[in-house]
């Protein structure tokens, strides 16, 4: 049964630190990543995000009586890239699956999937930590399906599932192409099983963008994330670790941003621990990730896969991809994701200890984006992971889905670097960009933010503050230059903030006659 | 193999959120039990030399390009639809959906 969101009981929780005392975290992680084709799996309806509800359907994906799939081939190709790129096995025949189940967000009362012979597997994908060291997940298989629709829940005391009246359903997603990553279990990762997860996931994104098989947006569901864990006991001897058994696992769902990854996994860790201490075992359950308060909550008991029934599509023919095809895509593939993060780094020019922090605020992208809409390496690191960070951490959101686009900053950047404006003018741009005003110039040009060159204003200014402080002016003269700081505060006061520190302080000294 | 218990049906029915009365559980294990016999005689044929088969004909790879082509509009789609409401399909309450 499903909780509410609101009102919820908070379950007892351990201290991380204890939790790692006494136990051995394992995870499992699945991801789906919804692909950028054009159109659905199975028919030729678009797939646009955003459009009105209901109006990218036909009778394939609505699953009316006599209407027949037929395989988009730019998805097949899709999920085999996918597949290469995860260093997977691909296999030479496989077949699609109906999984059938109850739930009105797919019309057709199944989902078409692939159950026991996905299309990829047994493949890897190396992950760079934030400290330089490597960890490699192993991945079982990414696997065909297509999305479901949109529920709308209305009435009820909460508006979520529980207590609900009825539900409105939008199948304009239901049928778009989606690649379900499994990896196998995630263990040795101990205390850092939260960055793993959070570090895996920011990988995948990268390299999932780079293939140019997904739009990669987190926020917007094109790739959603559920975490499964369990504790098991921790071993004396590390080297035996492998040989405890794994504990009972929950499967939180629909995590989808890399900082609640991260959070998901280490609540779950701390809840688990409180519930096996106090002598309780864990219910093998799906659990709802709540992103505002930062816990999960009870969901459904977790259906046997015999409950879905599934069994081979008769309406599609098996996917039998020929090697020679395969081989094609595989000259399509990017480069590896830790020779791209050292030719980036080159690139760039940052050192080790600047790269790590880029790669552990998982703006790697975002820097790369910056850059090639013509924002310089220093500013688009500068601006990502200084003022955009703090703010998207104050309101604990990610920094790709903040509302900032990488156009923005190095629209943002390219004002300071041209001398238009300074940092603290280009903060309140910032801020304008960030509360919607428009582009870093629109914010510009309606604030009437700009450095003032004019020298007139800036030399009447310098004027008048030399004639009040005839004190300070003293000082300046006898050669006393740093007091000549109070001066530039004041003339900067009295231009408001739009002038230049540097060009204001050679005029003081000029006029004078410290220069 | 052909044995099925009434739990089994049960737990089918609710599956397929069948709603069934004591007495249609009775008979429908007997039932699907004759059912499921007479489908088992079918691997009494099916040796180990005879594969599982899906597909009667032996097709491989038929797919579409990735074209666009025009929906249905909203209003024919939701004119099928018990109930609609802002241009969405309205349905029972889920009770243990996700
Ligand atoms: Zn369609």
């Amino acid at each position: 049964m499903s909780t509410a969101t609101n009102g919820h009981v908070a379950e007892p929780v351990v201290d991380y630190a204890e939790v790692l005392k006494t136990y051995d975290p394992v995870m499992g992680l699945e991801v789906h990543v919804e692909l950028n084709t054009a159109t659905k799996m199975f028919c030729g309806c678009a797939t646009g995000f955003g459009e009105a509800p209901n109006t990218q359907t036909c009778p394939v994906c609505l699953g009316l009586p006599g209407a027949l799939p037929v395989v988009n081939v730019a998805a097949v190709d899709s999920a085999i890239r996918i597949g290469l790129a995860l260093n997977c096995e691909i296999a030479s025949w496989c077949r699609f699956a109906r999984k059938n189940y109850f739930y009105p967000d797919m019309p057709k009362n199944f989902q078409t999937s692939q159950y026991d012979e996905p299309i990829a597997y047994n493949g890897y994908l190396d992950v760079e930590m934030p400290d330089g060291s490597t960890y490699r997940v192993e991945i079982e298989r990414a696997h065909m399906e297509e999305d479901t629709g949109k529920s709308l829940h209305i009435g009820g005391a909460t508006g979520r599932i529980h207590g609900a009246d009825h539900s409105l359903v939008d199948y304009n997603r239901a049928g778009i192409p989606l690649v379900e990553i499994v990896t196998r279990p995630l263990v040795g990762a101990g205390a850092h099983a939260p960055e793993v997860a959070k570090a895996y996931v920011a990988t995948l994104r990268d390299l999932l963008k780079a293939l140019r098989v997904s739009d990669v947006r987190m926020e917007q569901g094109s790739i959603r994330c559920d975490v499964n864990l369990s504790l098991r006991a921790r071993s004396q001897d590390p080297a035996a670790q492998n040989d405890v058994p794994l504990g009972t696992r929950t499967e939180t769902k629909n995590v989808n941003s890399l900082r609640s990854v991260e959070r998901a996994v280490r609540y779950e860790m701390t809840r688990h621990a409180a519930v096996l201490n106090g002598g309780a075992s864990i219910l093998q359950e799906t659990r709802h990730w709540h992103e505002d308060t930062g816990v999960t909550t009870s969901g459904r008991v977790k259906s046997d896969a015999d409950d879905y029934r599934y069994f081979p599509e008769p309406d599609l023919v098996p996917v039998a991809p020929t090697r020679e095809h395969v081989e094609e895509l595989r000259a399509t593939m990017p480069e590896p994701p830790a020779e791209r993060r050292r030719r980036l780094q080159g690139d760039w020019g940052y050192s080790d200890l600047e790269m790590r922090d880029v790669m552990n605020a998982g703006a790697v992208l975002l820097i790369e984006e910056t850059v090639a809409a013509g924002g310089t390496p220093v500013g688009a690191r500068k601006w990502w992971l200084g003022e955009i960070a703090r703010r998207a951490s104050a309101q604990a959101r990610d920094l790709a889905d903040f509302g900032v686009t990488a156009a923005d900053v190095a629209e943002l950047d390219g004002l300071v670097t041209s001398g238009r404006l300074n940092d603290s003018m280009a903060r309140q741009v910032l801020d304008g960009v960030l509360a919607s005003e428009g582009s870093p110039v629109a914010v510009a040009d309606a604030r009437g933010l700009r450095l003032v060159k004019d020298d007139g204003a800036l030399s009447d200014a310098v004027d008048a503050v030399i004639a009040a402080n005839p004190a300070v002016a003293d000082k300046v003269r006898e050669g006393k230059v740093a007091a000549a700081g109070a001066l530039i505060g004041q003339v900067m006061k009295e231009m408001k903030g739009q002038a230049d520190a540097a060009r204001a302080r050679e005029l003081i000294l000029e006029k004078l006659g410290a220069a | 193999m052909s044995a099925i218990s009434r739990d089994d049906v049960a737990h089918l029915a609710m599956l397929a959120r069948i709603d069934l009365s004591d007495a249609e559980l009775d008979k429908m294990s007997g039932e699907l039990a004759i059912i499921l016999e007479s489908v088992a005689r079918v691997s009494e044929v099916a040796t180990d030399d005879v594969p599982p088969t899906s597909h009667p004909l032996p097709m491989t790879n038929v797919n579409r390009p990735d074209v666009v082509r025009p929906s249905l509009t909203a209003e024919a789609v939701l004119a099928a639809a018990p109930a609609s409401e802002q241009q969405r399909f309205s349905v029972p309450r889920i009770l243990d959906g996700d």
